[in-house]
């Protein structure tokens, strides 16, 4: 599966892990709720760790732990469910993290642009067509009213 | 008024390409209809009982001679010659083609208008007093913060996906004529000890289902602070307003559930996190108000003495004088309204003619503005009194003078089951049936001001819940009935009407109207208004009246 990230299209390496499967080699996204109950075990993990937020986890929670935090994933339950906007600039402005923030689940690539105005820097498409929206999509608005992220 | 520059420009026109790719998406089977609802929202399209609807905005009701031009041309290009102004400032066409509406909003943008954010759970346009700049009571002007938050507000990318509408209005005089304390954010322009302006900020107000009065939560916001104030609301607010339940994920609900006092708590604590090196600079500010200046007045427009010699000659246009006119802060000028309440009208709606012929007057008599006022008529806000004559003879041909500015017959009046999927009851027919009861002129001038909201369903578009006499209908079983509520007030003091009674059925609502207004003049003291005399007694002596047969 090809995924966007900083406009380019690349491979995706990431496999996200339920709260009951074992841990896998390689680069894996686990929920906040695994994060914080498994975080030493987590940790001596060989590959790279991200992390899954929904709209009703807090990022608050995660403030401490984001140095070790490679991805932040930000699963959208509902494209009309606008709480995951604010964390993304939570996670930026508040938190200060650097690292890749990427939206999946059930957005539309119509919100992109919103997305990346507040810091999302890397888009899931659930389907293969919607890779060229997004990307157009990316590029929608050249100007803007009021300051966020980006 | 405000003119955009390059990059306002640029913003709707690129607005427009983008809805113009999402329509032509949607129409190739690409986009599904849940998703594209969304975003035509956003976009002010509403499907309907018989066709889309579109609403465009009126930026806090400011709209010039070309723009109303401009509506005309849409209204007999892509509609069936009319439209309608709402509570909200906005313009509605009931008629257009889903297929037309990336065209009409290139037109729109050929004006810089726009549609975006007229619908959906995202900031709305904001709305103001209609007597913005010109009233003798102003503290300050509210129009430069109106467009201040309007671009503020526009885009925003954090805050499109709210739990629900989000509403904002400014009101910079000492009486509160833009229903400030319904409104999910309510601003009055004040100023402190030392003079400086600033605002007293209201938030969870609302009306709709629940009708809840706005608590003040800033009784002194300095102007620098206005918008990361606002900010820190909206991110509570989204990250913290219930999404469980569409009938409980307005704002008011999560401050009544909150508290006020925890809800600003909250609020201050992300704000002082944010509140520096975002201020609003007063360059900008100063900057803003540039559009805004005061235009050209006649400096001998009060040495004036023909007004006087024609309201004296002419009772008719003495009358309309009296009742559709409102007080100037420059001397020899008033503010001129147009009645979109003519009797066999309904309340609100204009012609494409109309439209034209008030654009052309505009020209003649007031700077080529016109304003759209909260209770659906328009306004000229800056007319010579020596020409408010010829203004009245050109206005009474084309039946924009109707004398009832204020009065019953000046109704809040939603487009209900005639139009709105949402209605349960029709509206418009029971306004025209109240006009025929009420016909006598001095009649409806003898019972003076009285608000009159209708709406046809709970979502309380006309606002009935702060009608001082609320029409509400609602379906029982199949059938239209209709509830009353007396006493409510969207002003200063502002107040949720009280219920009559059992809802009366269709045939009956006139009847009852006509009986509560015999109630009051036979009980009224001297010089008490209705709202006033519903307050001394209460709503026992209309009750009894009105169920008297039952």
């Amino acid at each position: 599966m090809q995924v966007i990230k900083d406009k380019q299209i690349i491979a995706n390496t990431w496999t996200y892990l339920t709260d009951d499967e074992p841990l896998l080699t390689g680069d894996v996204i686990v929920s906040v709720q695994r994060w914080l109950q498994d975080k030493s075990a987590l940790l001596a993990h060989e590959g790279k760790i991200g992390v899954r937020v929904t709209s009703t986890d807090a990022v608050a929670d995660l403030a401490n732990d984001l140095q070790h935090i490679e991805l932040i994933e930000l699963n959208f339950p509902a494209f009309a469910d606008g709480r995951l906007f604010s964390q993304a600039w939570l996670l930026r402005e508040r938190y200060h993290y650097h690292g890749e923030i990427r939206a999946t689940g059930n957005y539309l690539p119509d919100q992109v642009f919103y997305l990346s105005r507040v810091g999302v820097n890397a888009f899931s498409p659930s389907r293969v067509e919607d890779i060229t929206t997004t990307l157009a999509g990316l590029n929608t608005f050249t100007v803007k009213y009021q300051p966020s992220v980006n | 008024m405000y003119q955009y520059n390059q990059d306002d420009q640029t913003l709707i026109d690129e607005r427009v390409a983008q809805f113009r790719d999402q329509t032509d998406r949607y129409l190739k089977g690409e986009l599904g209809a849940d998703q594209f609802r969304a975003l035509r929202l956003r976009n002010g399209l509403y499907v309907q009982t018989h066709a889309p609807m579109l609403r465009v905005a009126g930026p806090y009701g400011l709209i010039s001679s070309n723009q109303l031009r401009k509506l005309a041309h849409i209204a007999r290009t892509y509609d069936k010659n009319y439209c309608h102004f709402t509570t909200r400032q906005n313009v509605q066409f009931n008629w257009p083609e889903l297929e037309k509406v990336p065209d009409i909003l290139a037109e729109l943008a050929s004006v810089q208008m726009h549609a975006i954010q007229t619908s959906g759970n995202c900031m709305r346009n904001t709305s103001t007093d209609h007597l913005a700049g010109v009233c003798p009571d102003e503290i300050a002007d509210p129009r430069p913060y109106c467009e201040i938050i309007r671009q503020w507000t526009t885009l925003h990318p954090e805050f499109d996906y709210l739990p629900r509408k989000f509403k904002i209005a400014v009101s910079g005089a000492t009486h509160d004529r833009a229903a400030t304390q319904f409104h999910d954010i309510g601003l009055h322009l004040v100023k402190n000890a030392s003079g400086e302006v600033g605002f007293k900020v209201f938030v969870g107000g609302g009306l709709g289902r629940t009708p809840i009065i706005g608590q003040v939560i800033k009784p002194f916001l300095e102007q620098k602070h206005l918008l990361s104030y606002l900010e820190a609301i909206l991110r509570i607010y989204n990250l913290f307003g219930r999404r469980d339940n569409m009938y409980k994920a307005r704002i008011k609900i999560l401050v009544k559930e909150t508290g006020l006092e925890k809800f600003s708590d909250m609020v201050d604590a992300e704000w002082q996190l944010i509140r520096d090196g975002r201020e609003l600079t007063s360059e900008r500010v100063e900057q803003i108000k540039a559009h805004f200046i005061p235009p050209a007045y006649a400096a001998d427009a009060g040495s004036d003495t023909s007004f006087a010699d024609l309201q004296a000659k002419h009772p008719a246009f003495a009358t309309w004088v009296k009742h559709n006119t409102a007080a100037h802060k420059i001397p020899g000028y008033r503010a001129a309204f147009v009645s979109l309440k003519a009797p066999d009208s309904p309340p609100g709606d204009i012609t494409d003619t109309q439209l034209d012929a008030v654009a052309e007057l505009a020209d003649r008599f007031s700077f080529g503005e016109v304003r759209s006022t909260h209770r659906q008529n328009l306004i000229f806000a800056d007319v010579k009194q020596a020409d408010l004559y010829d203004l009245w003879q050109a206005l009474e041909p084309l039946k924009l003078a109707t004398p009832n500015i204020g009065t019953v017959t000046d109704m809040i009046c939603c487009p209900g089951l005639d139009f709105c999927s949402l209605a349960n009851a029709s509206s418009i027919g029971i306004a025209k049936e109240i006009n025929e009861a009420l016909d006598d002129l001095d009649y409806i001038h003898d019972i003076g001001d009285l608000k009159v909201n209708m709406s046809g369903c709970m979502n309380g578009c006309a606002h009935q819940s702060v009608g001082h006499i609320g029409i509400l209908g609602v379906d029982k079983k199949g059938t239209e009935w209709y509830q009353l509520t007396l006493g409510g007030s969207s002003e200063n003091e502002a107040a949720i009407g009280e219920r009559l009674g059992p809802a009366v059925a269709k045939d009956e609502v006139t009847n009852a109207i006509t009986t509560i207004l015999d109630v009051y003049i036979k009980n009224r003291l001297a010089e008490e208004s209705f709202l006033d005399m519903v307050k001394r007694v209460g709503i026992t002596p209309f009750k009894e009246q009105v169920y008297a047969s039952h």
